[in-house]
């Protein structure tokens, strides 16, 4: 059985507790939230944090809230609550079907929206044993210098994997940051940065403590997932589109963000004027040649990178056929095998 | 540093004696003897450790034994009524819905949760509550027929009170 | 005995090992816990080609908790499957072979311990350069992965030729050549392997093991351990799956075994799922040339095949895969010529073995996909094509192999009816497709592993007073219901309720030997000799009861738990009372009973891999969609029919159809032992891409799409009740029927697998861009196949045996053959 190696504990009862435990020892100390990506990875080795900080029992993380002008969605909540919440459903359909699609029913059960807009960034050479990584003379991420997936990048590719991040960040979700040297808010595109191997820009020591969706009208939006089968697969690639439409339906804003080909969520900057005609064929060639441009899937995941890399087109042009009200309960049903 | 702990498992208290880094898969196995409670990977890419904590399916190989107490934890071996097996239990063995049976005991949590939430699910919800376990033999049909033959007769009683 | 019909057999009935099965209660070999038991890790090569200079285990020897350290020079002895591959040690004595061959062991109190001591044992390698496939393998004769095998890193190589394809050639109308590729893929049983070595009080070596095959564990570890066999128990813990990845003797079984012996503690062992892709044993990577001969009506008239596999690091089944990488291409349709080359060779990889269909799988998959453009090109129907040419009943084929019922032509029908393929195929819209293709296997291996003349499975009975009648079988229960049809063929002869027959399985010290769960030889095998023995026990219950009764024991009949007079049923007895009547007269009961199969009728080198008592036909039509743009598939339905001669239960039967059908599409789709080659100049590594369950790719029950079965029985006389195999059969059709599907709905080949939506896309961008549409392997290297072993086919008189390698190639006269 593969077991994990030891750590100390800490079950603390209030925020600041668990703040000034996260602070004491920031470089040695991982946060337990769902535990579903940390666990994994500490089973393999790839990290070997000597203190964990669990949030079992700090208040205040779990809720959802529901304001006027935007729904606050503490960072411990479980993302099965987030698939079946019905104002997210109704308000938020990108982020409830991107969570739905995440791992599986009893992974979703524990899994936490914070600990997936964290989620370490992920590859064919790192996400293996220590003996498998011992085999290949380890890498950039961990322990080595060198990145297999392209031996001459001065970066890390490890990708970006987290499957609710793109759609939060097509909503225009913020994150706020809380440390105990007090809290911040940012954009959360702005909690990422594109090197796999320190993909986040916080400090070891902020905790993300909630997640802030605006609330707008006439605002529609979707998430898709590339994998190979039904259930379990990180995302290949994800799509992430929401349009905020007035009375008359023109398009006041728009949002593209890529998941999965690069090692960060990635926005695909789409001027207003392109949406002036409403879906058209060219509205789907233009926003697709701007998304195809700028997704650089690497050679360390499942099906080749240029399919990947093709595949965007076809997705972007699906998010945005879905967008627009078309129905695509079949489409869904052939690519994800989402049934229901 | 290992500390006690008590967990209830199928209405049972057991108090345990458990390091932080030990899961609840283990304590299971290796301290209570229930080792109904399987694994095929324990990295949580399998479903064959699914037990339930409240009534919601979780994978125990990803849950430290010490965040488990004060919940409710049910495995395979809490179906049972006495010596009676439990409705869904008895269809999975008449439906042939186990060969070798490694998967059996993720599959009957996943599913009794399944009608615990939805008393008469479609064949569509079924396929969506079982896609976390895998399973090698059966090709799913068997076990899905099995769930959907408990699923009909909870339509066939009046009034909806779930047979489990 | 008066007949009676059959109450057991035929229905559909829970398993007599389900009830525990529900519970959680079966035990596997890591739900054993005994008393004081010590804990094993192994360490594995991080390199994949090197010698062993030196381990160093001194550190971990003196790590707090470690009872015990092992390493090579514990086991000079080495061991294999196959008598002719002895070529693996417990652990590695001079060199390692592959990233995860076992250097070292350690025995510690907690499997943390044992674990954490690994990472003190210092081994020392001098890396030897890497052979990364097939190609290099040929190529690279130095350095040698092992010092045995035809030359350099060619492991085996073979060639045998029935009849004259030379002629067959001649006399074709259109000759078609095609290469494909087939990849390897593993079992990924559910359950890894796991054991438990302990001394019983008595002192003597007990080993519980998750393996398919106790009978020749039993050996390796009397060989290894230096021990006679008879003081070394082996039982095999119900499994957890199976698929022939648990039917080598391990290396961890072995240590194990030696562990328990320094130590005098129960040891045990259960690897990580990374360790079982290093196991492997799994589907050889087959490099397939098929050439055919067809009559413009779709007459075959010769087909020569060649083969090349990808060994791996060790022999396993190895040579026999070889072999059967050309067995049974004509067992399906009639082939007047036949002409095979095999050849295995070593890389530095896990080792392959046997994976569910062993070796026939592969030739399979490229002479459907060749059928089927063979129809194309001659414009036939693809079933009418194969209905043309099915082979018959009763008859020997070219290469010797003897067909008793073959039920393929109503499967074919059973297909065809039910999906409404003649109405689709060549007719649907772009992107939607059927496609078809058949295949066979056989029920059990016609010879053992290792030569001998002794029966392939025993059956004990013994007759309580209580009326419980229990069965002894060495045959091991993988989940395939082993159990089940012993239970049932016991108490179908002598009228009981299955509750009333234990069976007791797998186990050396109690159980008479069964060869093992491998080739589909359990139902046939242990049903027949269960059957045997049971009968004979009837016949001793019948006389002494037929007195008691006053009247003829050939007016009795045993149903429902008595014994009575078929015409007045009220005279009678219980089945209890009836074996108190029969032990007062003839002492305490017993019965055995036995089964060997028909001797083959292959005489010549290398004809002991294809012959069995009777081969299972199946035939699949798939339907697919094909996105014309992306190249995305979506399988929607598989129709299926299997010959299976007799279903013993129907719910089981219908299961192992299923489970076959969703392996199928496992290897159709997604399932693939990929491997690394870091580049040459920057790293000697090799290692298994995906060596996890997350990304090793099996469907997900929204994967699987649905399935309709149709069970074709038509009973065989060789099988117990007329039943035929089951558990193999119908994976193999499901690969060339999506392949052929994926022609129907898009105009393009894959002539590999698997068949994935990045491939489909290449072969479309391929079509529009006017090149031909075809994604596959580009050629077919040189490979240094021997001359060929000449063997006249029956239809030239051949008497099975080979003529010479270099016999001229006119027919023979009859009766004259060396």
């Amino acid at each position: 059985m593969l077991r994990l190696p030891a750590f100390q504990l800490f079950l603390p009862h209030t925020l600041p507790d668990a703040l000034s435990m996260l602070a004491e020892d920031a470089e040695h100390t991982s946060v337990l939230a769902g535990g579903t990506d940390l666990l994994p990875n500490m089973k393999r080795r790839q990290v070997t944090p000597k203190r964990l900080v669990s949030l079992k029992h700090v208040p205040g993380l779990r809720s959802i809230d529901v304001l006027d002008h935007e729904i606050r969605i503490g960072s411990a909540v479980n993302l099965c609550e987030i698939e079946e919440h019905p104002l997210l459903r109704q308000e938020a359909k990108a982020l409830c079907q991107a969570v739905g699609q995440i791992a599986t029913v009893p992974i979703r059960s524990t899994a936490t929206i914070g600990g997936n807009v964290c989620l370490d960034t992920r590859c064919e050479y790192i996400n293996q044993s220590e003996l498998w990584r011992k085999a290949i003379g380890f890498c950039k991420k961990k322990d080595g210098d060198i990145c297999w997936v392209a031996t001459s990048s001065p970066r890390c590719l490890a990708v970006s994997s987290t499957d609710a991040a793109p759609a939060l960040s097509a909503l225009s979700a913020q994150v706020v940051l809380s440390s105990v040297r007090g809290e911040r808010v940012l954009d959360l595109l702005d909690l990422y940065e594109n090197d796999g191997e320190k993909p986040l820009t916080k400090q070891k020591d902020e905790l993300v403590t909630q997640i802030r969706l605006p609330r707008r009208v006439g605002q529609a939006s979707c998430y898709w997932k590339l994998r190979r089968r039904g259930a379990f697969d990180f995302p290949l690639l994800g799509v992430a589109v929401a349009i905020g439409c007035d009375d008359e339906k023109r398009v006041k804003h728009a949002r593209l963000v890529l998941g999965a080909v690069a090692s960060r969520p990635l926005l695909v900057p789409l001027p207003l004027e392109l949406f002036a005609k409403g879906l058209d064929a060219e509205l789907i060639a233009k926003v697709q040649e701007a998304a195809h441009a700028l997704a650089k899937p690497m050679d360390h995941a499942d099906l080749t990178l240029s399919y990947r890399k093709a595949m965007t087109k076809t997705l972007v042009a699906l998010a945005l056929r879905e967008v627009f009200g078309e129905d695509m309960t079949d489409d869904r049903k052939r690519l994800e095998r989402q049934l229901a | 540093m290992k500390r006690p702990i008590s967990l209830v498992v199928n209405g049972e208290q057991h108090d345990v004696l458990c390091a932080p880094n030990v899961t609840l898969l283990e304590v299971l196995r290796e301290q209570l003897g229930l080792t109904g409670t399987k694994h095929g990977c324990e990295l949580g890419e399998c479903g064959a450790c699914v037990v339930l904590l409240d009534e919601t399916p979780v994978l125990s190989c990803l849950l430290l034994a010490m965040e488990c107490e004060g919940r409710a934890i049910t495995t395979v071996e809490g179906l049972k009524r006495g010596s009676e097996l439990s409705p869904l239990q008895a269809a999975f063995a008449d439906a042939g819905a186990s060969q070798c049976g490694y998967c059996t005991p993720g599959m009957l949590l996943s599913a009794t949760a399944l009608l615990a939430k939805q008393a008469t699910p479609s064949r569509a919800d079924i396929h969506t509550a079982l896609s976390g376990n895998l399973c090698r033999c059966t090709g799913y049909h068997q076990i899905v027929e099995a769930v959907e033959s408990v699923a009909a007769k909870n339509t066939a009683d009046s009034h909806g009170s779930s047979a489990r | 005995m008066k007949e009676r019909p059959l109450q057991i057999i035929g229905k559909a009935r829970r398993r007599v090992d389900g009830r525990a099965k529900v519970c959680g209660e079966t035990r596997y070999a890591d739900d054993l816990f005994l008393p004081r038991m010590l804990h094993c890790r192994l360490l594995r090569s991080s390199v994949p080609h090197a010698k062993l200079l030196s381990v160093d285990t001194s550190r971990a020897r003196a790590f707090p908790g470690v009872h015990c350290v092992l390493t090579g020079a514990d086991f000079p002895t080495p061991f294999g499957i196959l008598p002719v591959s002895q070529d693996e040690h417990a652990l590695c004595l001079h060199k390692v072979r592959f990233v995860g061959d076992p250097v070292a062991a350690v025995v510690a109190q907690t499997e943390e311990i044992a674990q954490e001591a690994l990472g003190l044992i210092d081994v020392v390698y001098e890396p030897l350069s890497t052979i990364s496939s097939p190609e290099e393998a040929l190529s690279q004769p130095e350095p040698r992965i092992h010092d045995y095998g035809d030359h350099g890193n060619v492991h085996k190589a073979v060639s045998m030729s029935f009849g004259s394809v030379e002629q067959g050639f001649a006399e074709a109308d259109h000759v078609f050549e095609d290469v494909f590729h087939y990849a390897g893929n593993t079992h990924l049983p559910l359950e890894t392997h796991a054991a438990v070595a302990a001394l019983d009080p008595d002192g003597k070596l007990t080993l519980w093991s998750s393996t398919q095959t106790p009978h020749y564990v039993h050996r390796a570890a009397a060989k290894v351990l230096g021990m006679p066999p008879s003081r070394i128990r082996i039982v095999s813990t119900p499994q957890g799956g199976g698929f022939g990845g648990k039917t080598d003797p391990f290396n961890h079984e072995i240590v194990i075994c030696k562990a328990a012996l320094v130590t005098g503690r129960p040891v045990k062992i259960c690897l990580s799922r990374e360790e079982v892709f290093y196991c492997h044993r799994g589907r050889h990577a087959v490099l397939m040339k098929l050439r055919c001969g067809v009559k413009k009506d779709g007459t075959l008239t010769a087909l020569h095949l060649q083969t090349l596999l990808d060994g791996g690091a060790y022999g396993s089944y190895g040579v026999a895969s070889t072999f059967y990488t050309g067995a049974l291409q004509t067992v399906t349709y009639h082939l007047p010529n036949y002409r095979f080359d095999g050849c295995r060779v070593f890389t530095n990889k896990p080792p392959a073995g046997p994976k569910r269909g062993h070796g026939t799988v592969q030739p399979r998959f490229g002479q459907e996909i060749q059928l089927d453009k063979i129809a194309h090109a001659l414009s036939i129907n693809p079933a009418d094509l194969r209905l043309k040419i099915v082979e018959k009943p009763g008859v020997l084929t070219a290469n010797f192999l003897h067909i008793r019922t073959i039920g393929l032509a109503d499967c074919i029908r059973s297909v065809v009816r039910r999906s409404g393929f003649s109405e689709k195929h060549g007719q649907l819209p772009l992107g939607r497709g059927v496609g078809l293709a058949c295949s066979s296997y056989l029920t059990g291996a016609g010879l053992p592993i290792y030569y001998n003349d002794m029966p392939h499975s025993g059956v004990q009975l013994k007759l309580d007073r209580s009326g419980l009648v229990t069965a002894f079988c060495g045959a091991a229960e993988v989940g395939q219901g082993s159990d089940d049809v012993l239970c049932a063929c016991v108490a179908e002869v002598l009228g009981l309720d299955v509750a009333d027959v234990k069976v007791v399985t797998g186990d050396s010290d109690l159980t008479p030997v069964d060869l093992g769960s491998y080739s589909s030889r359990v139902t046939l095998m242990m049903g027949n000799a269960a059957i045997f023995a049971a009968e004979k026990a009837r016949e001793l219950v019948a006389g002494p009861v037929a007195q008691k009764l006053e009247t003829e024991p050939g007016r009795l009949v045993f149903s429902g738990g008595r014994v009575f007079e078929a015409e007045q049923p009220e005279k009678g007895v219980s089945f209890a009372e009836a074996v108190a009547i029969a032990e007062s007269v003839h002492g305490t009961l017993g019965a055995v009973g036995s089964y060997k199969p028909p001797k083959p009728a292959a005489k010549f080198k290398g004809g002991g891999v294809g012959p069995s008592a009777t081969y299972s036909y199946s035939a699949a039509v798939v339907e697919v969609q094909v996105d014309p743009e992306t190249g995305w598939i979506v399988v929607e339905k598989v129709f299926i029919a299997h010959d299976i001669g007799r279903a013993l239960n129907p719910t089981l039967v219908r299961g192992q159809v299923i489970g076959s059908v969703y392996m199928g599409l496992g290897e159709a789709l997604m399932e693939e032992q990929a491997y690394r080659r870091l580049p040459p100049k920057k790293s000697g590594a090799l290692v298994h891409r995906t060596p996890s369950l997350l990304e090793y790719k099996s469907l997900t029950s929204l994967d699987m799409p649905e399935v309709d079965v149709e069970l074709i029985e038509g009973p065989d006389p060789e099988g117990p009740f007329g039943a035929k195999e089951v558990g193999q059969g119908p994976l193999l059709p499901i690969m060339p029927a999506v392949a052929n599907a994926i022609f129907d709905a898009v105009g393009v080949r894959l002539d590999e697998v698997p068949l994935s939506p990045d491939k489909i896309l290449r072969a479309l961008l391929q079509k529009a861009a006017g090149q031909p549409p075809r994604v596959g392997p580009k050629g077919f290297p040189a490979v240094p196949y021997p001359e060929p072993l000449q063997v006249s086919t029956p239809w030239q008189g051949g008497q099975g045996r080979a003529v010479s390698p270099t016999a001229p190639k006119t027919p023979k006269t009859e009766g004259s053959h060396a």
